[in-house]
């Protein structure tokens, strides 16, 4: 076991501002458990009602935007910021533009966006866009947090030693760059007054509708794909210890993927009031997607040819690995339901919310705990993880969580689905709407225990990263463990 | 070779990479966006639809606030089934003073498009205090302190002038008038030739069954019961949708 680790970095890199990576990778997963007790709880309330308690706060309307936007941009947000900011200063060898009180700004910053954003739900603040629902001051503050963590990473790539930009850089420079663009786009609202929190979107109707879907949909393409994606380019090949499968492949499913996923937007409005021209462009652009998502699913796993032995005794590698492949499951499900007469089924059921957690919790989630499980020992300066064990057991525990979630939505919402269209031999309805929703009680039981499981294996991952930070490691493992030949590489340096 | 000779001066230009990937994201955005605000036929030109009243604004608001978006679509696709469950396939100008639009994206429960006039006042009260009590597998979280909370909105007037600025054609009466129009509404014994003549087919009474109060629950109330109501179908054939 203690054979696969690689030689934690001893030597001390002065010229890299590592604190402020550790304040992120420590609000990465203080938001993560916070997300995804949410999730938890909100999944109870649709299993049992009465979790809802009849008040205001506690009610599942105001408490899944928390849930959504705790996990995207708390702890995805949080995962980003930090890997970045590690991964540019890295690959350009340079430190971060503007020093460490600006990244500090930025740090502070974004959490306060996240605060402001989280009491507004709680107290019923919010403009009803999904993803997007802060409202405008929020807005106002997260677009400069934005344009200043644009100077950051530009600023560091402008004043780098190295050549050549690396790809993790291309992919994270493209998430930054687009997603300011659609937060301030589909923002546009005119405020009641300057000192009140309701504002009117600027659009109304179906204009409003497509942008808000240009957005959501590429909060999914640019927030949750292309920022880990730069995620993915750096700590795969660093866990493997392996160069990039394909430099080519790398270069035209760049370009191929941030151009097409912008205009996936209309599947989310299939058969609405929606042109169908808009819709037709939607789901040609999705299925065209398909491509582009395996693209950087291949080079991802292929990185690992010649490694693939590590699978099997690296539990932090099979994290990042078993992430790519869900990310190559949900972008073949992905363009299967932009299909319309597919989405014409699974629109407005479960399905569409297995599917996300598909991506989340495979993908986005998974691939941020094989990189933070990657920094953790390296930021504190700890020989090794304190235990690999609970490694294991997160890992086991977080993917059986999955496959409950995500097959207990595909049988609900599938069924759902067919049941609202279900006709008798009189050619009535066959069912009323609450004889579905009595139908979908047991998968949400399973759905909400799948939830627990999971939640329960990021508590594992928190209890085995506070321990790796005091540089302790577990008594079952220290024993027959040699550190790595540090001793030996200190004095060369 | 040569692409990857090519895309060498990209990746050793920062500026250059950030402009390229700029103008790449925003091709798709224009092509797809602009064109809903310059075709016309995007919207189709049917009698009826007009602005929110006082009151169902009020109600649209605490809609938005309570999320009940994350829970009930309001658009009605032109499938068999939901129309026979739900009624006419949903229009975009059923929703063009929709700021914002509330389409949704998930039925947990049903979708709200045409509730308005399907359900009584006294039903609505009923179900929004313990949705249980009047459907046993109902999952809806109850709200029975909209029932106790004054609505307020002493700004109403501040609301219609934002939406004006938006584009919702409310006109200078409708401002002067919005505050009265807001407690007329849920007031039985008001006088609302106004209020009529201003907001056509408005659901008018002491909707939470207390005429004294104007609550929550008289706005949420009066927003439900108005949703699908405004365009009559009777008299529009499909082949009318089309321009």
């Amino acid at each position: 076991m203690a054979a696969v680790l690689s030689a934690p970095q001893t030597r001390v890199d002065n010229i890299y501002d590592e604190g402020v990576v550790r304040l992120f990778v420590i609000a990465t997963m203080f938001w993560g458990v916070v997300g995804m007790l949410m999730g938890v709880i909100i999944a109870f309330q649709l299993a049992y009602p009465w979790l809802n308690l009849d008040l205001e706060w506690t009610s599942f309307g105001r408490l899944r935007p928390i849930h959504t936007s705790a996990v995207i941009f708390a702890f995805g947000g949080n995962a980003l910021l930090g890997t970045s900011l590690y991964v540019v200063q890295r690959t350009c060898r340079a430190s971060l533009f503007g020093g460490p009180l600006l990244a500090r700004f930025l740090f502070w910053g974004y959490q306060l966006f996240i605060v402001l954003a989280a009491t507004g739900y709680l107290t019923g603040v919010t403009q009803s866009r999904e993803y997007a629902e802060p409202e405008w001051y929020v807005d106002l503050w997260l677009t400069l947090v934005w344009v200043i963590y644009l100077a950051i990473f530009l600023g560091t790539v402008l004043r780098r030693k190295e050549p050549h930009i690396y790809v993790a850089n291309w992919f994270y420079l493209a998430f930054i760059i687009t997603i300011a663009m659609l937060h301030i786009v589909n923002n546009l609202a005119v405020p009641v007054s300057w000192f009140g929190v309701k504002s009117y979107s600027l659009f109304s109707g179906v204009q409003d509708a497509l942008t808000q879907w240009w957005y959501g949909h590429n909060a999914v393409g640019f927030f949750l794909t292309a920022g880990f994606l730069g995620m993915m380019y750096y700590f795969v090949p660093k866990q493997a210890n392996r160069p990039i499968y394909s430099y080519r492949l790398s270069i035209i499913h760049f370009w191929a993927l941030i151009f097409l996923y912008i205009w996936a937007g209309p599947h989310h409005l299939h058969y609405t009031s929606l042109p169908d021209w808009a819709q037709v462009l939607g789901m040609t652009f999705s299925v065209m997607l398909w491509m582009p998502s395996w693209g950087g699913m291949i080079n991802g796993l292929m990185t690992l040819s010649g490694a693939w032995d590590k699978l099997r005794t690296d539990p932090i590698l099979r994290f990042l690995v078993v992430s790519v492949a869900f990310y190559g499951m949900s972008t073949f499900e992905g363009p299967l339901m932009s299909i319309r007469q597919v989405n014409a089924l699974s629109h407005y059921t479960d399905w569409t919310v297995g599917h996300v957690h598909s991506g989340a919790l495979g993908w986005v989630a998974f691939i941020s705990f094989g990189a933070v499980y990657y920094l953790v020992p390296r930021l504190w300066r700890a020989e090794r993880l304190y235990s690999l064990r609970l490694v294991e057991w997160h890992f086991w525990i977080a993917t059986l969580g999955i496959v409950l979630y995500i097959t207990a939505m595909w049988v609900s919402g599938i069924m759902q689905g067919l049941m609202w269209r279900s006709y008798d031999s009189l050619g009535f309805l066959q069912y009323s709407f609450i004889e579905t929703v009595a139908a979908m009680h047991p998968y949400y039981v399973i759905r909400a225990f799948g939830g627990v499981l999971f939640l329960t294996g990021t508590l594992i991952m928190v209890y085995n990263l506070i321990r790796t930070t005091r540089r302790e490691i577990s008594a079952a493992e220290r024993e027959g463990y040699t550190p790595p030949a540090r001793a030996q590489a200190q004095p060369a340096e | 070779m040569s692409l990857m000779k090519h895309h060498g001066k990209i990746e050793t230009r920062g500026m250059l990479l950030a402009i390229l990937i700029l103008i790449t994201v925003a091709i798709g955005g224009l092509v797809e966006i602009v064109p809903l605000f310059k075709i016309e036929t995007t919207i189709e030109d049917v009698e009826g639809v007009r602005p929110y009243s006082p009151l169902e604004l009020a109600g649209r608001n605490i809609y938005i606030r309570e999320g009940c978006y994350t829970c009930h679509s309001q658009q009605i696709r032109p499938f068999r089934d939901e129309i026979e469950r739900y009624g006419h396939f949903s229009l975009a100008a059923e929703s063009k003073y929709d700021h914002p639009f509330q389409w949704g994206s998930k039925r947990t429960g049903p979708d709200l498009a045409r509730v308005g006039g399907k359900y009584s006042d006294d039903w609505h009260v009923a179900h929004m205090v313990d949705p249980r009590s009047v459907v046993p597998e109902s999952i809806m979280p109850g709200y029975p302190w909209m029932l106790d909370r004054n609505l307020g909105y002493e700004d109403i007037a501040d609301h219609l002038r934002a939406l004006r600025i938006v584009g919702v054609p409310y006109t200078d009466e409708m401002i002067d008038n919005a505050w009265a129009d807001l407690r007329a509404q849920a007031d039985p014994n008001a006088d609302h030739s106004g209020l009529l003549a201003r907001y056509p087919k408005v659901q008018i009474g002491a909707l939470d069954g207390r005429p004294g109060q104007l609550t929550e629950m008289d706005a949420i109330i009066a927003y439900l019961q108005i949703l699908g109501r405004m365009v009559d179908f009777t008299d529009i054939r499909t082949e009318d949708l089309r321009q």
